[in-house]
């Protein structure tokens, strides 16, 4: 969560999204689903930009039951009737992975009513009609980490999920993803930015307040999981078991380290408070988020083996982002950091593959360590490595077709596959703009005749449609959340 | 053809403004001549000349060409494998207004009340922000910094990033009277909720309503304007009361002045170009996510349109989904002029990205620069004073290794009013203090 967190924002964006729902069956005829793949694809004479062993020049890509069976020069399909793609000129790299996302969330991203909030689930809010799923897999992102918003020192469980628009939203969850819990430090959790009219002001509203608040919810975590281990260790069919506590069981599961923490967090004393607080109480954090002074303390980042996953060039926006230099991705990378570049934002997601290249001109990263902001990292980061992130056989085939290299600013990302699915196609997108058009006037030509209001009112604007309120919006609805 | 149109239109707006503003001299002295040689030197308005040198001079360019002669004692920068162009202009930022956002005390960018029209930003800019100084190692040398409050937010100016004062940065004040449209949609949070519950009749009335309360306060302008023509032909005429409102307003409603309005939708772009023709205004449209779809009324009206943030969604969830980056070349297509603006002050410094993307999107490269440099120029009317390499001009410059509206380019030099500045800022000083960190 990057601006402000507002409750109250949230409240307006719940308000919105109601008016939203009706909207859905229009989205579907806009975003078709993805075709079915064939058997096997080739993508062929391209610039594959691997992301775990380099570039190759002039290369292919063959893709097999979803996976890549094949990278490097000279592939044939074993298939005869494979699809080939020409990729001359052309680049691939493997699809964009966004650390941090609100997207497809359904109404408030943060339960902001308490501050520690462990039981909620974004997987059970997931809007798969969101239209900003097309627009963020138009800008090659193919999985993201959907967390919750920054009001709570402990907040929700996330969802780890593939942009698979078109299928049912349980397909989009990745299996066997590692279950995750959102934290946040500093100014949002504590609220200082902003306050709920008509609510009191909410402990905890100091940084030593929210160090207290975790702390307290791990120690209750404990004896929690000792009362379970007690009563399993009976083995007395007459033991009445505790008391089951959604809220605790997630943070057990984090002190087994069954849970990642993907903490918020900004200024250096913060991110220490919350490293050294897992080495006491026994607790690994997998992600700091925003950690944009994690530059200064980059080495102890290190040695947590925490990952940290970053803005490429935001700051000033609020006092703790005031320290935030674009050099921290590269900073951070060289002191040993696993490090990736995320979007807190549908607009941004969008534009992730430049984001990353800030971290060639901040700093002098290599393309490669570049390249793997937005893609091997965030994977590692997220523990599905094993399966998406890079361009290597046996990986999901999860790939992003650009027109030229995706670092530079004349580049249009034209198609983004998801185990081998075609989920955006340019080409098929400009061909369809304008039978949409067309279909457009006709449902709104067949809206006005059926239309059996006064006709006063309608007739005096012939050649406008009626305005939907969340329509002619002026903000991207994107970057508040 | 349309070089030629954009030439004649520039001549009269630049002209309408010189008539009205007043140009600051820089109080710095600039003796320091300068000769940038062996370079690569993209004028903007002329051709690309493969291999010459730039000659500075006392702040400004005093020569450009293959074989100029280095005079004696010029400081020499060779650049070799290196390029020159024009430093970049964003046609609308926030800069030296604002430091944190969330910080009140630290921002300026928006008054209260409705009409501020005699406000202007030449009095508040902070030299010493450091937004200055991180906007421009990225090149862009010139910043079109502009009030944001209410619907009639106050007057910009022109600011070159780098000075002492505030006086010695700003290049024009008073460019241009911004006004926030009245949209259906209004502005911030607080509309969005009164909105859900009302009707969008109800919506549209209040719109209305509001759009007819702006236009009282230009007409209110334009009686102010004659009665003080008439008492300046006739002195026996009765005094009239100074409003400094009104007042600020009598060179927007003569024409000589112009209006950057906010405004995205196609329904609202539509009234306002029907709302300056009815009162006469000379009309800039900022932001205009839609201008796209209004464009050949926009050509054949000749209003220019400061496109931007490019980061941000299409308006309508049935618009193309790359609309908004797309916007910028449809409009060039048409024959309207644009140039860039971020409308922020922190992310000034993507403006080249912006463009870039702009382009990617079918916006032909060299117009994307040139919406960055020239055309801004012209649109502010300081097209005799910045945006291109040319002889007389003043000297802000950008020596490069490479496009500058590419993320990997790194900027090499940068010259301000013919003053070499040094490459660094905050953020350049955090890094070298903690890169150094054992």
């Amino acid at each position: 969560m990057k601006r402000i967190n507002a409750i109250v924002i949230s409240l307006v964006l719940a308000a919105l999204s109601a008016s939203a729902v009706a909207q859905n069956a229009t989205r579907e005829s806009v975003n078709s689903a993805s075709s079915p793949a064939p058997v096997e694809t080739l993508i062929q004479n391209a610039t594959v930009l691997t992301a775990s062993h380099g570039t190759i020049q002039n290369g292919s890509v063959l893709i097999r039951d979803g996976k890549i069976a094949a990278v490097g020069k000279n592939i044939k399909p074993r298939d005869a009737n494979a699809r080939v793609i020409d990729a001359t000129g052309k680049y691939v790299i493997p699809g964009i992975i966004d650390c941090h996302s609100h997207t497809a969330v359904e109404g408030n991203v943060n339960e902001g009513t308490l501050s520690v909030t462990a039981m909620v689930r974004i997987r059970d809010v997931l809007n798969p009609y969101d239209v900003d799923i097309y627009r963020q897999l138009a800008g090659g992102v193919t999985t993201v980490n959907i967390l919750h918003g920054s009001a709570n020192a402990i907040g929700g469980q996330n969802a780890v999920v593939k942009l698979k628009q078109g299928k049912a939203v349980d397909q989009w969850l990745i299996p066997d993803a590692p279950q995750g819990i959102k934290f946040a430090l500093g100014e949002n959790p504590k609220q200082s930015n902003f306050q709920v009219p008509g609510r009191p002001r909410r402990y905890p509203a100091t940084r030593m307040g929210v160090e207290e608040t975790i702390r307290e919810s791990f120690i209750r975590a404990k004896e929690y999981q000792h009362e379970w281990e007690e009563f399993q260790s009976k083995k007395d069919p007459n033991a009445v078991p505790p008391r089951r506590d959604l809220l605790l069981e997630a943070l057990v599961e984090v002190l087994q380290g069954k849970r990642f923490i993907h903490s918020h967090c900004y200024r250096d004393d913060e991110i220490l408070m919350l490293l050294n607080l897992g080495d006491e109480l026994g607790f690994h954090v997998q992600t700091l988020q925003h950690v944009l002074e994690g530059y200064k303390v980059a080495n102890e980042i290190a040695a947590h083996k925490t990952g940290a996953s970053t803005f490429a060039d935001s700051w000033a926006y609020k006092l703790e982002a005031y320290d935030a230099i674009p050099y921290n991705t590269a900073l951070m990378t060289q002191r040993g950091v696993v490090v990736s570049v995320n979007s807190d934002s549908d607009e941004r997601a969008r534009r992730l593959y430049l984001d990353a290249a800030k971290g060639i001109k901040y700093g002098g990263m290599t393309e490669e360590e570049a390249l793997r902001t937005i893609t091997l990292n965030p994977a590692k980061q997220l523990g599905i490595d094993h399966r998406t992130g890079s361009i290597d056989v046996g990986k999901d085939a999860d790939l992003v077709i650009f027109s030229q290299h995706p670092f530079s600013v004349y580049t249009v990302p034209e198609m983004t596959f998801i185990e081998g699915e075609i989920y955006f196609d340019r080409k098929a997108d400009i061909e369809r703009r304008e039978s949409l058009k067309k279909e457009k006037q006709e449902l709104i030509k067949r809206e006005r005749e059926q239309r059996t209001g006064p006709p006063s009112r309608r007739d005096d604007k012939k050649d406008e449609p009626a305005l939907r309120p969340s329509e002619e919006g002026e903000g991207d609805g994107g970057g508040v959340r | 053809m349309r070089i030629k149109v954009y030439g004649v239109a520039a001549v009269f707006i630049a002209g309408v403004f010189l008539a009205v503003s007043h140009f600051s001299v820089s109080a710095q002295s600039r003796t320091e001549t300068y000769a940038i040689r062996n370079a690569r030197i993209v004028t903007v308005t002329g051709a690309v000349i493969e291999n010459g040198t730039v000659v500075i001079s006392a702040g400004k360019i005093t020569a450009v060409g293959a074989g100029v002669a280095v005079p004696s004692g010029a400081r020499i920068i060779d650049a070799s494998g290196m390029s020159v162009y024009p430093g970049m202009i964003d046609s609308g930022t926030e800069i030296g207004l604002t430091e944190i956002g969330s910080v009140a005390g630290s921002v300026d960018t928006g008054e209260i009340g409705e009409n501020n029209a005699n406000i202007h930003v030449d009095v508040a800019i902070h030299p010493d922000s450091s937004h200055v100084a991180v906007t421009r190692v990225n090149g862009i040398t010139t910043a079109l910094t502009a009030p944001r409050g209410g619907e009639i937010s106050g007057q910009s100016a022109l600011i070159n990033l780098d000075g002492w004062t505030p006086r010695e940065m700003v290049l024009k004040s008073r460019v241009a009277m911004h006004i926030n449209w009245p949209g259906a949609q209004g502005r911030g949070f607080e509309f969005a909720f009164a909105q859900q519950q009302r009707s969008v009749t109800e919506v549209r009335r209040e719109q209305d309503r509001r759009i007819e309360a702006l236009k009282k306060i230009f007409n209110d302008a334009k009686a102010y304007a004659d009665a003080k023509d008439a008492r300046a032909k006739d002195p026996s005429l009765p005094k009239q009361d100074m409003d400094l409102k009104l007042d600020a307003l009598v060179p927007v409603v003569r024409g000589q002045i112009p209006i950057v309005v906010n405004v995205n939708t196609e329904r609202d772009i539509k009234r306002v170009i029907q709302f300056t023709d009815e009162l006469k205004l000379k009309l800039i449209i900022a932001g205009g996510v839609e201008a796209y779809k209004v464009a050949d009324q926009l050509k054949a009206k000749n209003i220019p349109v400061l496109v931007g943030p490019l980061y941000r969604m299409p308006n309508n969830e049935d618009d193309p989904y790359d609309s908004a980056y797309a916007n910028a070349g449809m409009l060039f297509k048409a024959g309207v002029k644009i140039a860039f603006q971020t409308s922020s002050s922190a992310e000034s410094r993507d403006l080249p990205y912006q463009a870039g993307m702009a382009s990617a999107f079918g916006l032909p490269k060299e117009e994307a620069l040139k919406a960055v440099t020239i055309y801004p120029a012209e649109i502010f009317g300081v097209a005799d004073k910045i945006g291109s390499i040319e002889v007389g001009k003043v000297a802000n410059l950008i020596v490069t290794d490479g496009d500058p509206l590419e993320i990997r380019t790194q900027i090499k030099h940068l010259f301000i009013n013919g003053h070499e500045v040094p490459l660094s800022s905050r953020h350049t000083e955090l890094y070298e203090r903690f890169k150094a960190r054992p």
